[in-house]
């Protein structure tokens, strides 16, 4: 049962994936995009880790790419050529890439020849009843200095992100009303 | 094996089925409810001409909006077009399969345990819903791109921007709520608020909730997109914002949807905040009586009261309120409420654990 579910996630994942680089109208790609997130979330509760999938789809499909859709439409970009036809490109990076994966799967299957799973099912550890209890303990414990230093990171990413968009109060050639009533305050 | 399975489904999809009515009923209520209620705030009847005191009112509605002539404009992107209405509907519908209407009881049948009053107790019950709210926006935003038109686009766009940035509000107003019941799913929640009123989220020592819940009616009411909220179909200057398109059955979805998630909000904050099914007295008056396997009734409705209440207080804004202006709804977003919720977490974590080293 777990295996067809992951099956199915597995290749929707890439069928999905496929089509978000592939379909030329970019609303089609953002909508690949978000069926995708979902049967990440999805392959998460394969997992039991329940509250990885809710974080999936809270941040992912409900904050990252509705931005992503609301820069596409604004840019109102029907279509854009420039990206496709570019099958020599893809061709040298592709090739590579799919050495390495027969590589891999090759040496897959000979760890399965010898005992060893290919394909982990749900270890016994996280089928603990509270997985948001045992992802916040190790959080905050374990990984306290990586978390920190991550958070950091996002702070000044923030901070950036505000320089860079924020102009000067007092320019002149300032056509956005929101900042004039500012001014005026 | 093959029996268990199907009868577990067979249970599941009766409480689905029990579910789905009692919403859709609600929504019914609810549509004659708000132009009966603005009647009266505004010193007029509300509808009158159908059926008794116009109570068939909303079934006239339904019908008309079924029988009208289904137009896709000319330019829409027909796929997107049809597909956003149902969009909008689903991610709604589906967050009340982890709400707790009742007590908390389990019987078996069969060697099935089950809680015939919640659908699902999963452990992350309230991300649950998060989730599915914030998806909530893309029916609309894809609803207003797909029309073809601008009004549509920019009450699509509208909305995206208002509906992510009350969400992070709406997420923050129930951190505090679960720290103090050091759990996610929304049974354990309601159960960690039995006895005395006092011992709601809203009220409960060592952190009431009381500005968290502020924060949380305030954001739902902007990511319902509500008056005193309603720029994505502020009429005055967007026709009818992302629905001006449509009309016909996609229209009553789109109503539909906007209904239900009022109601779906409401039960969120009476389970969070208000206690859920619990009545503000320890246990139930069917227990003082003797009819222990009454009790749940009175305790639905508790939870019925509650969830109403809220609704009316919807009604109550919307007659109340003029619109607010897009920069005020966005500078109020982000600059009040944002470090209200924030700052009720710092305070919640830091009292609960003072109280916890106390003990």
């Amino acid at each position: 049962m777990s295996h067809l579910f992951f099956g199915y996630f597995a290749s929707m994942i890439i069928a999905t994936s496929i089509l978000v680089v592939a379909l030329k109208n970019p609303v089609y790609s953002a909508l690949s995009l978000l069926v995708m997130f979902f049967h990440v979330a999805g392959l998460f509760v394969t997992l039991h880790a329940e509250f990885l999938a809710a974080v999936q789809i809270i941040v992912y499909a409900g904050a990252i790419l509705v931005l992503y859709l609301f820069v596409v439409m604004i840019l109102n970009v029907k279509q854009d050529d420039r990206y496709h036809n570019q099958w020599r490109a893809a061709g040298f990076v592709c090739a590579p890439l799919l050495i390495e994966a027969m590589v891999l799967l090759s040496g897959g299957a000979k760890a399965r020849m010898t005992g060893t799973q290919a394909v982990p099912g749900p270890s016994a550890e996280s089928l603990a009843p509270d997985n948001t209890l045992a992802i916040g303990q190790t959080l905050f414990s374990t990984y306290l200095f990586p978390f920190e230093v991550a958070s950091l990171v996002l702070l000044v990413a923030m901070i950036g992100a505000i320089v860079l968009a924020k102009r000067e109060i007092g320019e002149p050639d300032n056509p956005n009303p929101m900042l004039r009533t500012k001014a005026a305050e | 094996m093959v029996t268990e399975f199907g009868l577990r489904l067979a249970i599941s999809l009766t409480q689905i089925g029990a579910v789905m009515c009692i919403v859709v009923l609600t929504v019914l209520i609810l549509t004659l409810a708000e132009r009966k209620v603005l009647g009266w705030m505004q010193d007029r009847m509300g509808p009158m001409e159908v059926g008794p005191y116009g109570i068939l009112q909303p079934f006239a509605d339904a019908i008309k909006l079924f029988f009208k002539e289904d137009i896709v404009p000319a330019g829409a992107n027909k796929l997107i077009f049809t597909m956003a209405p149902i969009l909008c509907l689903i991610p709604t519908f589906i967050g009340f399969a982890v709400i707790p209407w009742g007590p908390n009881w389990t019987f078996e049948v069969n060697g099935i345990i089950v809680k015939p009053f919640v659908i699902s107790d999963i452990n992350i019950g309230i991300l649950y819903i998060l989730a599915f709210a914030s998806l909530a926006a893309y029916g609309i935003i894809l609803g207003g791109w797909a029309s073809n038109s601008k009004y549509s686009l920019l009450g699509g766009l509208r909305s995206a921007a208002q509906v992510i940035s009350y969400e992070l509000n709406v997420g923050l107003a129930i951190v505090g709520v679960l720290i103090l019941a050091g759990s996610l799913s929304l049974v354990k929640i309601t159960d960690g608020q039995t006895g005395w009123f006092w011992n709601w989220y809203i009220f409960a020592l060592p952190a009431p909730q009381l500005f968290a819940f502020v924060v949380y009616v305030i954001s739902v009411v902007a990511e319902t997109n509500r008056v005193p909220f309603d720029l994505p179909e502020a009429e005055s200057e967007l026709v009818a914002g992302f629905f001006t398109e449509y009309s016909g059955l996609r229209f009553a979805f789109f109503f539909l949807a906007e209904y239900a998630n009022m109601v779906l909000v409401s039960c969120v904050a009476s389970a969070l905040f208000l206690g859920g099914w619990n009545a503000p007295y320890p246990g139930t008056l069917m227990d003082l009586v003797g009819l222990s396997s009454w009790s749940w009734i009175e305790s639905t409705m508790w939870f019925a009261i509650k969830t109403y209440s809220l609704l009316f207080l919807f009604f109550w804004l919307r007659a109340t309120l003029p619109r607010l202006r897009y920069d005020q709804l966005m500078r109020f977003g982000w600059k009040v409420m944002l470090p209200i919720a924030l700052a009720n977490i710092v305070v919640t974590a830091i009292a609960v654990f003072i109280a916890q080293q106390i003990k």
